[in-house]
């Protein structure tokens, strides 16, 4: 084969592998921030504390990173549901949101990486999966299953809660206060405790994408930072609250970052990827998957 | 969206008005008195920490300009900062100029940039407009990083000049006294944005753009002029930076923590008024300082979290809301 060709064939393919992590680390933000109105700056700083978590886990039990993660979801639900509460209590009942919250989240976004740094150090922390030196060769393609693995969790646990959106009675009440919670009130329906819920949901999703971020990469405490830009982008291009979105978003998002890098070099990537959001949001506020308000 | 801040708005003390000239007046002799104090203790360290200080002091009125009265969050102050920074290390070393004409020139970049910023940027309102100005900061930062004619991801050392301008004895006393001049010029500028019409413009479009669009005040026009000011500001506060630290790299002058502070001190301090970015600037960024002292400089960031997640909760409209309050 054309050695350009399987590079680019490979870029593609590594990049959709990428782009299932973005999935991932965006779709608790896809509640959060695109159903739930709640602009969790900190999201990705939950993702690290759940890697970090993660890696010490493994460290000290030797457990599969992934499964780990799946363990980790209650304890971040309770976080996610307790944060809310403050939020709620200080910000969403005042109506102060706008700038209050985003300052309030951006403070907690700190102090999450902070008290990392301070509690176990900022040298880079890492789990290795048994399955992580394998790679799977099709042709010239090569598929390394430390990316796969968590890509395809990843998908799994985006369907499922894709699912119980739309199946089940609790799912569709968070889809349905994403659109007016005044009407959701008149349904007898606690708008608040839904919103309690689905940002517990959300952060239980963080934890997910560490385990998968960690199998991945190596993560130190500030590693959130550039997948702050990098969620943001791809929810809002994936058009808000549509999950479905988010996911051919993230793909998309992971192959233009990846094939930039591959043919003019790691640096110029963000560059590329942020440019695109900034036209997006210039030209198409809405996302391409969203709707007209 | 914000209709908790109409109410505040009549308990403006309305008599006892100073007029334009008398605050410039008094800044300029603020300026003045706070420069021959430091001189009078006169060690690097003082110079250094004085510096430090004033640079948040413009950065975080400059900020409040567009965040604190047009009501637009920009997260994106540590772009505008490191352009400022990185204007003085290509203007200096493209024409080896020194540091005032550099700053011009970094108020030049600011103002375009921020005027870009805003075109591109019109439709957005919230969480929207935020998120592109952090997606400007990663552009800006990718192409900094990318540009070897300022040191790239390398970085970048600046010389500071032998020669030390006349009534000055050492370049930190001198760079001191320069940031000194800035902070009191800045804070001079919002006070005089905010008492006038376009002030009150900004103020109506941040309560309600809709309302002020149909009441006649020209929306497009005054949100144009806020990014570029508080652009050209910003990248003022940040065009001494290579010279304070004699170094400047990607990583750190587009820090996080710039666009943190910028946020974090209008909000400690309250967002509505000159006074509020003053005060929180000063009182954030000296507990930055004697931590980064006394116990590390892990620890500083902390402190600004935890601040700023106590005021928002406990404080929203800031230390002047809480004596506003009182009266």
């Amino acid at each position: 084969m054309d050695p350009d060709l399987a590079l680019l064939l490979n870029g593609i393919v590594s990049g959709l592998l990428l782009g299932g992590l973005y999935a991932a680390a965006a779709a608790g933000l896809s509640i959060s921030f695109g159903m739930l109105d709640v602009v969790n700056i900190a999201h990705p700083a939950f993702m690290v504390l759940g890697a970090l978590l993660v890696a010490l886990l493994w460290g000290a039990t030797g457990i599969d990173p992934l499964i780990l993660s799946v363990l980790l979801t209650p304890a971040f639900w309770a976080l996610g549901a307790a944060i809310y509460v403050v939020y709620h209590h200080f910000f969403e009942r005042r109506g102060d949101e706008a700038i209050q919250g985003l300052a309030f989240f951006f403070g907690v976004m700190f102090i999450i990486e902070v008290g990392l740094v301070l509690a176990i150090g900022p040298e880079q922390h890492f789990a290795d999966a048994a399955y992580a030196g394998i790679t799977w060769r099709l042709g010239e393609i090569d598929l390394p299953l430390r990316m796969l693995v968590p890509a395809l969790v990843a998908f799994a646990a985006i369907g499922g809660l894709a699912l119980f959106l739309r199946r089940s009675f609790t799912g569709r009440a968070i889809a349905a206060v994403a659109q007016d919670r005044e009407a959701l009130r008149l349904l007898a329906i606690d708008p608040v405790r839904i919103k309690r819920l689905a940002f517990g949901i959300s952060i239980a999703m963080a934890a997910l994408a560490g385990g998968a971020l960690v199998v991945v990469q190596p993560v130190d405490a500030w590693s959130g930072h550039v997948f702050i830009g990098r969620v943001f982008a791809v929810v809002i291009m994936g058009g808000l609250s549509s999950l479905g979105g988010c996911v051919l978003a993230a793909l998309a998002f992971g192959v233009v970052e990846n094939v930039t890098a591959s043919f003019y070099g790691p640096s110029w990537s963000p560059a590329v990827a942020f440019g695109c959001l900034l036209l997006v949001l210039a030209i198409r506020p809405q996302g391409f998957f969203g709707r007209v308000a | 969206m914000s209709d908790t801040t109409i109410p505040a708005m009549p308990t403006l003390p309305a008599p006892r008005r100073t007029g334009h000239p008398a605050f410039w007046l008094a800044s300029a002799a603020v300026a003045l008195v706070s420069i021959l104090a430091l001189r009078g203790i006169g060690s690097e360290y003082a110079y250094f920490a004085a510096t430090f200080i004033l640079q948040y002091v413009v950065l975080a009125t400059a900020w409040n300009i567009l965040g604190g009265y047009a009501g637009y969050v920009n997260f994106g102050a540590a772009a505008f900062f490191a352009a400022g920074a990185y204007t003085t290390v290509a203007i200096g070393k493209a024409l080896g100029l020194s540091l005032l004409p550099c700053i011009g020139f970094a108020a030049l970049v600011g103002g375009v940039l921020g005027l870009g910023t805003g075109i591109l940027t019109l439709r957005l309102r919230g969480a929207y407009f935020a998120i592109a100005t952090l997606c400007l900061s990663v552009v800006l930062q990718t192409i900094v990083v990318n540009w070897d004619y300022v040191g790239g991801s390398r970085g970048a050392y600046v010389i500071r000049p032998r020669e030390v301008p006349w009534p000055f004895e050492s370049y930190s006393g001198y760079l001191c006294a320069v940031m000194v001049v800035l902070a009191a010029a800045a804070v001079a500028i919002a006070r005089s944005i905010e008492k006038s019409r376009l002030g009150l413009g900004l103020a109506a479009l941040r309560d309600d753009e809709a309302a002020a669009e149909a009441a006649g005040v020209p929306t497009l026009r005054l949100k144009l002029i806020a990014t570029t000011i508080s652009g050209a500001m910003m990248a003022v506060a940040g065009a001494p930076l290579p010279l304070l630290g004699s170094y400047v790299e990607p990583n750190s002058a587009f820090g996080l923590s710039y666009a943190v502070n910028a946020i974090a001190m209008p909000l400690i301090g309250g967002t509505g008024s000159w006074a509020g970015p003053l005060i929180g600037a000063v009182l954030l960024a000296s507990l930055q300082q004697a931590a980064t002292v006394t116990i590390s400089s892990a620890a500083n960031l902390m402190i600004v979290g935890v601040v700023l997640v106590v005021f928002v909760c406990a404080a929203p409209h800031g230390i002047i809301g809480l004596f506003r309050r009182q009266k």
